[in-house]
Formats: structure tokens, C-alpha cells, sequence
């Protein structure tokens, strides 16, 4: 197992040309390295450590030096450790060499950075546009500082180009952005033979809403609102990364008391999120009894949040430094009161579609992720545990107290829509459970500490495990306690591709059960 | 021959007026077995009305198929409400039609059905009209040697016939092949009206649709036809299963008081049908679509069955 100064020493032992190598206790390397030394850098950590990029982010820090500068924040496998290299890109030659052909995940980060800064990845095959629709003008690049007002422009009607699938009997479905659901936007466009899908192709970002750059313009007191607002059913999960960033970027300890509640908060969450996604696996399989017991669990968990925190999503109760809300101890019992009977019902309701020989004959084989795919696509959270890839920011990067409260994490290795129910089913009995831990063993004590001013050009990143996967924060601090800068990676972001994937050679009516087995958010890709 | 007219209109009424009502009462039951306390029984009759008051949006792509075949599924339906016996073995207008050119009158509306999903040329229509296509070629030989079996007892393709040679059978219930034909059909009758396990009535999933996929583009009065012409299906094929299968009570000579145990006789027979398919749309998931060939090649198996235990067992 490598350590912290292990890791650095070793780099500092590499040709490879890089400066200013410093240990940033307790778990994070910073250095800085040459452009064109990204490639043969990312493969060696790699080789090495086992470390995949993760998340990649631009800044436009040409007023302060000059250039831009790129971060690669690189996941060490197994320990709980973190490589940040920093690249300078000069402002009159935005070229920096692509890493999309080693990494799919980094070309999408890539073709965003094209989009939204005008940097230019060299040797990116697929350039096409990604946030930015068609009709944005092909000029303008709103993430740069200097980027004017946007100007007035509207939708053209210019097609996105879709790869094509030629051949006897193929024919295209199309279907959104536009649902017969009640659900966000995303346009799909299936290639079938028949009823047999041989290739699907996406196009989301029509929820691009530039929250990004709000949070640049926004006070810093209101950054948590905002990230309550990233994508709804992830407030607590996207709020709490958020404030991990500032308190990582500022040095801060959050007393004990508020990282036990922010554990409770967190696993009520997944619990409701969970048992909404168990049902609406059921009902797409048109087992509909199974949903409605489903959601009126949920609805009594939605209850409790509401009489908790005086918020059914959980919005307002975190802050950075700790928790807004405080348990007292006849919440405490009634929300352990409430979520055993929760559990008890689910194990019921499970238990009556786990046993219907027709649901499991939908669930078993269909929408099939393999282990390989699933890790070449750098795939995360439930999806990627059910396709064998045994991760867990909660247990592999413990933050809030999960340390002393460590989950056990259910890894399946099938990797079809019934092994992606049957990680929510054991990750929903997981939270009840770590909820009750959490709320029974809390401390007492304050519940927050208070945030200090933000030291100008500071970096630094909130990871957490929500329920949908990790939810990465990068937050830059800039003049005057607001943000320079926040970069936001959703699970979606990862995992949309992967269904891509798990799609093919599926037929074209299981795509709606397939699709809700991921269930990825549309707001948390788009941004 | 007022009697006779009456009884045509009376025919009318039960299938046009209690479609509504049959539909409402199958929601009413699966809301409250899944927990639900679920819309009112009356709530088909105020959506049909609702419907009805809007505006019917009809796509420019279309041509004259797509406003044509509401009122020929309508048309087709209220016909087969005149042919079908729903209280007496004395149909008047008995005589046009036996159970093939009932069988083949529904085939006409489901013909026409998958033309107009193909009609606005949307991919959704296209592949609710082939999938329609594919169901309706898997049920239909089923549909064929299921009614041979029935009518091989009685001798006869009239549907009158076939009933009354039922009621006069007391022993009818426990012939065996009498028993394989009942689930054959009902399993046809599943396929023919778009229930569970075979297509979700009530699923808001483009990808995954049949029935509800071709008619996607219509609006108000077109859907309103449409979805009344659905409930009138449903109501025949349980009148049909209630009256050919277990033609308890139906009125063997017309008098009011016949007629009124028929009345109520059907009624209940159909209800209990009624429940008994939302027990089982409870009970059961949506097949894979690919599946349904093994479903539907059971039923003909069964159907099979009965015939061949016709021929051997007297």
C-alpha cells in the first residue's frame, strides 16, 4: 500500500519533468508538469499506482498568470489517496495533447473544455460539441473570464451530426428530448434491426443551464443553495461535496456531532432514492404493485426529512463547516422509529417481486454492463458495483464520520438490470442501517464551526458517495471570499455512456427498464 | 317485432353505455390491490366526455386512413354488440353473423388500427402497427381452433346455437376440453384487448408500447372514439367468455323476467371476469416481448388440446 510521501517520492524519482511537487496532508499530491507530458504522466500513474483521471478541469487563470490552467485529479485504487497535476496552457496556443483515446471519460471532459473555453485538445477523434448545442455561435465560449454577455441567438434547427448505421433492414428511432413521462429531456436515437438495438446514441444538454458559472457570481453564502439545485434528488449529496471543497480549500475541521448528522442526512437520501428506484424498476417491468408500496414507503421517509429538517429534500440543512439543523432526541427516535418500519416494509415489498418467477424473467440478462466496459468507461457508483468493480468513496475516501461508521459495500458481478436492483436493495438496507448507527452513537457538541475568509487562488475538492455514485466538487477561490472558479462532475456524467453500452443487442421495448436501472440524472450531466 | 328492435337497443346500451363502467371497474380493483385507493368507477365516463369537448389535433402527414378508423373501430364494435348474445339465445340480427365473422369483424378494426399507426409516420406508430401485426398473427390460428373446439361440441358456428346447446349440457363444466378452450380464449382475449402479461394498458413507456403506441397521435374525439372502441372489445370478449363458457341465466325464451336474470346473470359473470383479469394484472409482469410467442403458442396448444379432446372424449 502506498503512502502519501511514499507516492511523492516516487514521482520526484520519474524523468518525467515535474515542479513544484508538494504533500498536502493527508491525502492529496500537487505538482505541476509540462503539456506535453500529460499523456506519458497519466500512464504512468497508472502503471503505477493503479490512479485513473477522474474528473479534469479548465480554469481561465490568465489574469492572474497568464495561462490556463488544466488540473487532472487522478484516483489512486484501494488507498485513500489523490495526484492533482496542474498544466499551464498559454493563452495565444490553446493546444494541450488529448488523453481521449487512452481514456473515454477524459474525452469528454475534453470536448466540454472545447466547448465552454476554446481549448484545443490535440488528437481528440470526436470533437464534436457536447454542452453547447449546434446554434450556440461557434465563437463564443462562456466559461472564459472575459466572455461578453451572451448574444442573442436561437435555435436554428442545425442537426447534431449522429453517427449513422448503414445496412439492409436498419432504420432509426428517434425519441425525446421531449417524454410521454414526466421526466427531464434528453434525445435518443436508436439504430434497430427489427426490434434488436445495434446502436444507440444520446444527446442531452438541454437542461445546460451554466450553473457553473454561477457559482462565480453568486455569494459565497449562497453557494449551498445552489448546489442543493444541481440535480434535485442529489441535494444533500451535491450541497455536502460542496461544502467539503470549501472546507478542504480552507483548512477546516467540522466537529464531530455535525459529521455524524451529515452521515444520517446523507443515508436518508439514498434510502429514499433507493426505494423509489427498487419500485420504478418494477413498474417498468409493469409490476405495478410493487411501486405503489414503493413510494408510499418513500412518501413516509419524505415525511420524516420534512419533520427533521423542515425539508422533504433535505435543502438548508448543510453548511459549510457542519449542519444547520440539530436532532434532538425525540427527532432522533422517531427518525430511528420511522426508518425501521421503512425497512421493514421495503424487505416485504422486495420480497413479493424478488419472488414473481415474470419480473425476475425481465430483470435477469437484460441490459448486461461487463466488468471490462464497465472499466474502460470508468463507470461509478451502483451501476459499477453491480458490474463488479468494487468501489465506494465511502469506505475508500471516508469523509464526513464514515470512518467510524464504514458501509459494507455490495458488489455483484452480472452486471444486468437485476444486479443493479439487487446493489440498491442491499444499499437501502445499508443506510437504514447506517442511519440507525449514526443516530444512535452521535456525540454531542456543537454542530458547526465557522467557515474562515477564503485565501485568494486556494483549490481544493469535496468527494462524496452519493446515492447515485461520487459527486466531485473543484472549487477555486478568488478574490474577496467568492469562488473563481467550480467544476461539478455528476455520476451521470460517467455513466451515461455506459448505457450506450449496456444497450446493445437488447431489444428495443426493455430500453425503458434498462435505462431506469441506471436511472442517471439529465440535470447533473447537463449543467 | 318491437321486442325484437328492443332487444337490439337494449344489446346497444350494455355494450356502448357499460363499456366505460367495465374499464373503470378493472382500474378501481387493480388501484385498490395495489394499495391505492384509486379513481372513481365513473372516471372512464368523464375522461370519454373530456375527451370528447377537445380539440382533435390530426397530424398534415396523414391521409383519410387516420381519421377514417376511429369510427370504423366504433362502427365495427356497436355491430358486434347487435350479433353477439348477450341476453338470449334469440339474438334478432342473430342470423347476419356467427363467431368467424365476429372473430374477423375485430380483425378488421385491428387492420385498420396498425394502417393509422403507420399513417403520421412517426417510429412510435411504426412499431406499435408491427408489434399489433405480430401479436394479431400469433393469436388469430388460436382464436380459429379455440371457436372449431366450441363449435365442434355444439355442432354448429352459431353463436345462439353454441349457447344453447351449452345450457342444455349440465355436465358442460366438467368436460376437459371445455375447460382447455375457456383458457385458450382467455389468453387470446388477453392478446386481442392489450392486457397484461401481453401489452400495459396503463404504461406511459413509448418504447415499450402496443396498442397505446399506434394511437399516440390521436386527440379528442378521434381518441375518444378509440378508447371507448377499446372498452367495447373488452366488454364483448367478457360476454363472450361469460356466455359461451358458463351460459348460466341467459334467457333461453324472451320474457321480461328471462331477460332480467340475464341482466343480472351477465352482469355478474362479467364482473367476476373483470376482477379476475385485475387479480391477474396484479399478479403478473409485462413478458418480454420476445416471449410472447411461447404465450401465445401455449394457448394454441391448449386450444389444440380441446379440439383433439372433442374428437376422442364424448
Amino acid at each position: 500500500m502506498p503512502d502519501l510521501n511514499g507516492v511523492a517520492r516516487q514521482l520526484r524519482a520519474t524523468a518525467l519533468k515535474l515542479t513544484d511537487l508538494r504533500v498536502y496532508p493527508p491525502r492529496e499530491v500537487r505538482l505541476n508538469i509540462e503539456r506535453d507530458e500529460i499523456p506519458p504522466f497519466a500512464e504512468y500513474v497508472h502503471d503505477r499506482f493503479c490512479a485513473t483521471p477522474e474528473l479534469i478541469v479548465a480554469e481561465d487563470t490568465r489574469a492572474e498568470r497568464g495561462t490556463f490552467t488544466l488540473r487532472y485529479l487522478f484516483e489512486l485504487e484501494g488507498v485513500d489517496l489523490f495526484i492533482v497535476a496542474s498544466v499551464a496552457v498559454p493563452e495565444n496556443d490553446r493546444r494541450f495533447p488529448s488523453l481521449a483515446t487512452r481514456w473515454y471519460l477524459a474525452s469528454r471532459f475534453e470536448r466540454e473544455m472545447h466547448d465552454l473555453f476554446g481549448l484545443l485538445p490535440t488528437g481528440h477523434p470526436d470533437l464534436r460539441r457536447l454542452p453547447l448545442h449546434q446554434f450556440w455561435p461557434a465563437a463564443y465560449h462562456p466559461l472564459l473570464k472575459d466572455a461578453p454577455s451572451p448574444p442573442a441567438f436561437a435555435d436554428d434547427g442545425t442537426p447534431f451530426p449522429f453517427h449513422r448505421v448503414e445496412g439492409e433492414g436498419i432504420h432509426e428511432i428517434t425519441v425525446g428530448p421531449v417524454h410521454a413521462g414526466i421526466i427531464e429531456p434528453g434525445h435518443f436515437r436508436f439504430s434497430v434491426e427489427g426490434e434488436t438495438i445495434v446502436n444507440l446514441e444520446s444527446r442531452l444538454y438541454f437542461v445546460h443551464k451554466g450553473i457553473e458559472r454561477l457559482f462565480e457570481t453568486v455569494p459565497l453564502i449562497r453557494g449551498v443553495e445552489l448546489a442543493e439545485r444541481i440535480s434535485g434528488d442529489s441535494s444533500v449529496a451535491h450541497a455536502l461535496a460542496f461544502c467539503q471543497a470549501l472546507e478542504s480549500l480552507t483548512g477546516l475541521q467540522i466537529p464531530p456531532r455535525a459529521a455524524y448528522l451529515r452521515v444520517a442526512l446523507l443515508e436518508l437520501e439514498r434510502l429514499y432514492n433507493h426505494i423509489a428506484d427498487v419500485g420504478a424498476i418494477c413498474t417498468d417491468t409493469g409490476f405495478a404493485v410493487a411501486n405503489a408500496h414503493a413510494m408510499r414507503i418513500r412518501e413516509d421517509i419524505l415525511r420524516l426529512n420534512a419533520r427533521l429538517a423542515g425539508h422533504r429534500l433535505l435543502r438548508g440543512t448543510l453548511i459549510a463547516g457542519g449542519v444547520r439543523c440539530d436532532f434532538t432526541a425525540e427527532q432522533i427516535a422517531d427518525a430511528r422509529e420511522t426508518v425501521r418500519r421503512a425497512v421493514s416494509d421495503f424487505d416485504d415489498v422486495v420480497g413479493i417481486a424478488l419472488n414473481n418467477g415474470l419480473v425476475l424473467d425481465r430483470l435477469h440478462g437484460t441490459g448486461r454492463l461487463s466488468n471490462q466496459t464497465a472499466r474502460e468507461l470508468q463507470v461509478v457508483g451502483p451501476a459499477a458495483r453491480a458490474s463488479g468493480i468494487d468501489r465506494d468513496a465511502r469506505r475508500d475516501h471516508p469523509f464526513a464520520a464514515y470512518a467510524d461508521l464504514p458501509p459494507h459495500v455490495p458488489v455483484y458481478s452480472e452486471g444486468d438490470v437485476w444486479a443493479r436492483l439487487m446493489v440498491r436493495v442491499e444499499e437501502a438496507r445499508e443506510a437504514a442501517h447506517l442511519i440507525m448507527r449514526a443516530l444512535g452513537e452521535i456525540p454531542e457538541g456543537k454542530v458547526s464551526a465557522p467557515l474562515p475568509a477564503l485565501p485568494a487562488g486556494a483549490s481544493g475538492f469535496g468527494l462524496v458517495e452519493g446515492w447515485r455514485g461520487p459527486i466531485w466538487h473543484w472549487l477555486v477561490a478568488g478574490e474577496q471570499n467568492r469562488l473563481a472558479r467550480a467544476k461539478i462532475k455528476d455520476p451521470s456524467f460517467a455513466n451515461w455512456p455506459a448505457l450506450h453500452y449496456a444497450i446493445l443487442k437488447n431489444i428495443v421495448p426493455d430500453f425503458p427498464l434498462v435505462n431506469k436501472s441506471f436511472n442517471l440524472s439529465y440535470a447533473g450531466n447537463d449543467l | 317485432m318491437l321486442t325484437q328492435i328492443l332487444i337490439e337497443v337494449i344489446q346497444l346500451l350494455i355494450v356502448g353505455l357499460g363499456a366505460p363502467l367495465l374499464v373503470g371497474l378493472v382500474r378501481r380493483v387493480k388501484a385498490r390491490l395495489q394499495g391505492r385507493r384509486g379513481a372513481g368507477l365513473l372516471q372512464p365516463y368523464a375522461d370519454l366526455h373530456k375527451l370528447l369537448a377537445q380539440e382533435a389535433v390530426v397530424s398534415e402527414t396523414t391521409s383519410w386512413i387516420c381519421r377514417f378508423t376511429p369510427y370504423l373501430l366504433a362502427a365495427t364494435m356497436l355491430l358486434s354488440a347487435l350479433l353477439v348474445p348477450l341476453l338470449t339465445t334469440q339474438t334478432p340480427l342473430g342470423f347476419l353473423g356467427n363467431i368467424i365473422v365476429l372473430m374477423y369483424l375485430f380483425l378488421l378494426g385491428t387492420f385498420f388500427l396498425t394502417l393509422a399507426g403507420l399513417d403520421a409516420g412517426s417510429a412510435f406508430g411504426g412499431m406499435g402497427s408491427s408489434r399489433e401485426m405480430a401479436v394479431a398473427a400469433l393469436a388469430e390460428p388460436t382464436v380459429m381452433i379455440a371457436i372449431f373446439a366450441i363449435a365442434l361440441r355444439a355442432g354448429n358456428t352459431g353463436l345462439d346455437e353454441i349457447i344453447r346447446r351449452g345450457a342444455a349440457d349440465s355436465l358442460l363444466l366438467l368436460t376437459p376440453g371445455h375447460l382447455l378452450a375457456f383458457m385458450a380464449f382467455f389468453i387470446v382475449a388477453l392478446a386481442e384487448t392489450g392486457r397484461l402479461p401481453v401489452d400495459n394498458p396503463a404504461t406511459h413507456l413509448e418504447l415499450t408500447m402496443i396498442h397505446e403506441a399506434m394511437v399516440l397521435e390521436y386527440s379528442g374525439r378521434y381518441l375518444m372514439l378509440i378508447e371507448w372502441a377499446a372498452g367495447m372489445k373488452l366488454l364483448i370478449f367478457l360476454a363472450l367468455l361469460s356466455n359461451l363458457f358458463f351460459p348460466w341465466g341467459v334467457a333461453l325464451a324472451i320474457t321480461p323476467f328471462a331477460l332480467a336474470v340475464a341482466f343480472v346473470a351477465l352482469a355478474m359473470k362479467i364482473g367476476a371476469l373483470a376482477v379476475g383479469i385485475a387479480v391477474l394484472e396484479t399478479a403478473v409482469a409485462k413478458l418480454r416481448l420476445f416471449r410472447l410467442p411461447a404465450l401465445l403458442s401455449g394457448s394454441f396448444a391448449l386450444a389444440l388440446l380441446a379440439v383433439i379432446s372433442f374428437l376422442f372424449v364424448k
